[in-house]
């Protein structure tokens, strides 16, 4: 007999609702998975609570909606107020949300085109720039240049992914799975919310990374979109 | 597709915005109004309550920090004006016993069908339920609350919450049991 058979009323029992809304965090709702794939009781019991889920949203849809009364009533209300004028701030934070949430897609898609060509033009002439000292440093001192915490071949041998987080996903869920996947962020966040992540620290076959890929797309709660890159 | 977040209207709905509050009243009437409808029992009533909420949701904007999301703050305002709005006409002492009694006087066809069908039968079950257990229920099922946010719309400690969604869907099976529906369970 199990856990949940011994204990009428389990944590993760009391949790079942909240999972079946999809509205639990990562680490509870990983708990709540395993007991239900050891359960079969409890996984039965869940059946119930996803019936009166789906029932529930039935019930709530067949409402109906207000008639325009209830917005004429409001904006009468609201016209009958006193004009305000918009305060006076200096919470820049605000500001360029505001900005930026007042910008059209095409306007916001072609800055970030532009933004994105100029940092590719900039990162060409640092390389560029780089490469030609070391080139000259090599010639003088005879060694190469290396950094004190990054070896030099860093993120040439390595197999890597392209990972975008689900916006719901918190700092705590992200930190558990990157531990638990081994995996180590290498770079972002980059144009589309994307971070670099090192998924492990040797070349992999393609078909191994793809395995993977597909493994870590599998984790709906805190994987938004994924990819192998080089 | 881009929308404008919730708290960026807030923010507009702040400086005086009347456009801004019309895109947040689009967006989140209809809920507010489900929820409001589902404690009150009124349709008028609950049009009411939903110009009041949008109202003072426009005259509080600009104290409105960003803890919680803006439909878990809409929806507080709603529950407390729908509750004031109960006592006004004397209905908060109700229980379980006179609400299911309501649903038992009600002649829905759907009552005849009830044994027969299971689905039917669960939704008047749960009409059938007490206001603080339905409102449990519909905050966690339909508008997709998490522990902390009905906490906060409730006002009660997260493992209450728990426990109180537990005991009403415990009330839930034994409703379904009177009507000749076993689950199993508890």
């Amino acid at each position: 007999m199990n856990a949940v058979n011994e204990t009428p009323v389990s944590d993760i029992e009391l949790l079942l609702p909240w999972h079946a809304a999809g509205t639990l965090g990562y680490r509870d709702s990983q708990r709540v998975e395993t007991a239900l794939a050891n359960d079969p009781e409890l996984a039965r019991r869940f059946e119930l609570v996803r019936d009166e889920l789906n029932e529930d949203i039935h019930l709530n849809e067949t409402l109906g909606a207000p008639s325009a009364r209830a917005m004429e009533a409001l904006f009468a209300k609201i016209d009958a107020e006193p004009v305000r004028t918009p305060p006076m701030t200096f919470n820049v934070g605000a500001r360029l949300r505001d900005f930026f949430a007042g910008l059209s897609p095409r306007t916001l898609a072609w800055s970030a085109s532009a933004a994105a060509v100029a940092i590719l033009l900039q990162a060409g002439l640092i390389a560029g720039i780089m490469i030609k000292e070391n080139g000259a440093g090599a010639t003088a001192g005879g060694g190469d240049y290396q950094t004190a915490s990054v070896p030099s071949g860093f993120g040439g041998d390595g197999s890597y992914a392209l990972i975008r987080f689900q916006p719901q996903a918190n700092a705590g869920d992200i930190a558990k799975f990157l531990e638990t996947n081994n995996l180590s962020v290498t770079g972002g966040p980059i144009t589309g919310a994307l971070f670099r992540v090192q998924v492990a620290p040797t070349k992999l076959p393609t078909a191994d990374l793809a395995n993977i890929v597909k493994k870590l797309q599998s984790d709906k709660m805190i994987v938004g979109f994924v990819a192998a890159t080089q | 597709m881009q929308t404008t977040s919730d708290e960026v209207l807030i923010g507009r709905i702040a400086g005086g915005d009347r456009l801004a509050m019309q895109v947040l009243f689009a967006r989140h009437h209809v809920k507010v109004y489900r929820f409001a409808l589902r404690l009150v029992r009124n349709e008028s009533a609950a049009e009411d309550l939903i110009s009041e909420v949008f109202f003072d949701v426009w005259r509080q904007a600009g104290k409105f920090e960003g803890r919680s999301a803006v439909s878990t703050w809409l929806l507080s305002i709603a529950r407390f004006k729908a509750l004031s709005a109960l006592r006004k006409r004397g209905e908060a002492e109700l229980d379980d016993e006179t609400a299911s009694a309501i649903e038992d006087q009600s002649d829905d066809p759907e009552v005849t069908l009830a044994k027969k069908d299971k689905g039917a039968a669960l939704r008047q079950c749960l009409s059938g339920l007490s206001a603080e257990h339905r409102e449990i229920i519909d905050l966690v099922y339909y508008h997709e609350k998490s522990v902390a946010e009905v906490a906060s719309i409730v006002g009660i400690p997260e493992a209450t919450v728990k426990t109180r969604m537990f005991y009403a869907r415990k009330k839930l099976s034994e409703l379904l049991k009177e009507r000749g529906i076993d689950r199993g369970w508890p």
